[in-house]
């Protein structure tokens, strides 16, 4: 086994294990801390796979974005939860059982792909090329249209966020 | 190298996680996080694929990058919009509970 698969190995069973425990973990605030784990796990697997922008990426947006929106709502909203002894809906079993379920299915499908066994080798260091990928992102002939969209979207949704969460005075009366 | 199975296979494991978590959490925080988890094994999945393309092809190839980006744009825009429902809905019922949140019911 090479070094690049014991650190994989190590990483997927962190991540997995983080993953794990934000969906278990009792106190919500520990949950969200569990999810940075994982998501920094994420990142570390995607720089395995040599994809050092969107690893960075990846820390931005999610550990450094989203992860503090998700902490600030429970910062905002945590008064009743934290005294119930269990955070899960009473027939959690069902929702295991499908997840399980799902994996198998899962993994035995993908089993049946010939290039399931395929080996990753390790690319050029300069593979990612941001430039050509920052191009295709404004040229007509290639994903402008998607890239506009997806902006117009962000807009939309952040606007909307704000509108939602706004404190309406004559409402609160 | 890295079989590509185990990158498939870890992004499988954590989808499932995450489905679990969706199902079966009360608080919607929750709940978003566990939908973070699943679009983040998405994630894993089409970073594999790209290299594995790349490394078949010889040269960089691009759709998969833009599909990752997407996917961070759309969960960046799908948990800003989330927790704004979940505060505005607090805000009138006191609850983050998915179950006790019946404001739509007619």
């Amino acid at each position: 086994m090479s070094g690049l698969q014991v650190v994989f190995l190590i990483v997927a069973v962190v991540t997995l294990f983080s993953g794990v425990m934000v969906v278990a973990s009792r106190k919500m605030m520990h949950s969200a801390l569990w999810l940075i784990m994982t998501l920094l796990g994420v990142a570390i697997l995607f720089a395995t796979l040599q994809a050092g922008f969107f690893a960075i990426v990846q820390v931005l947006v999610y550990i450094g974005a989203i992860s503090i929106l998700i902490i600030f709502t429970l910062m905002l909203t945590r008064r009743v939860m934290d005294e119930e002894t269990t955070q899960v809906i009473k027939g959690w079993w069902l929702p295991a059982l499908m997840a399980v379920i799902l994996f198998g299915l899962l993994a035995g499908l993908l089993a049946t792909w010939e290039d399931f066994q395929g080996m990753l080798n390790e690319l050029p260091a300069d593979v990612e090329n941001l430039a050509a990928f920052g191009t295709a992102l404004v040229n007509p002939a290639g994903y402008v249209i998607p890239f506009e969209v997806a902006s117009i979207l962000l807009l939309a949704a952040l606007v909307g966020a704000i509108y939602i969460a706004m404190e309406r005075k004559e409402k609160a009366e | 190298m890295i079989p590509l199975s185990w990158y498939l296979i870890a992004a499988a494991a954590l989808f499932c996680i995450g489905l679990f978590g969706v199902l079966s959490r009360k608080n919607a925080v929750s709940i978003l996080m566990s939908v973070e988890l699943m679009l983040n094994a998405v994630n894993i999945n089409l970073v594999a694929f790209w290299h594995y393309h790349t490394q078949l092809q010889g040269t960089s190839q691009i759709a998969p990058q833009v599909f990752v980006a997407m996917v961070f744009i759309v969960a960046a825009a799908e948990v800003a919009v989330g927790l704004a429902l979940i505060i505005s809905a607090y805000r009138r019922r006191e609850t983050p509970v998915v179950d006790e949140m019946t404001l739509l019911k007619g």
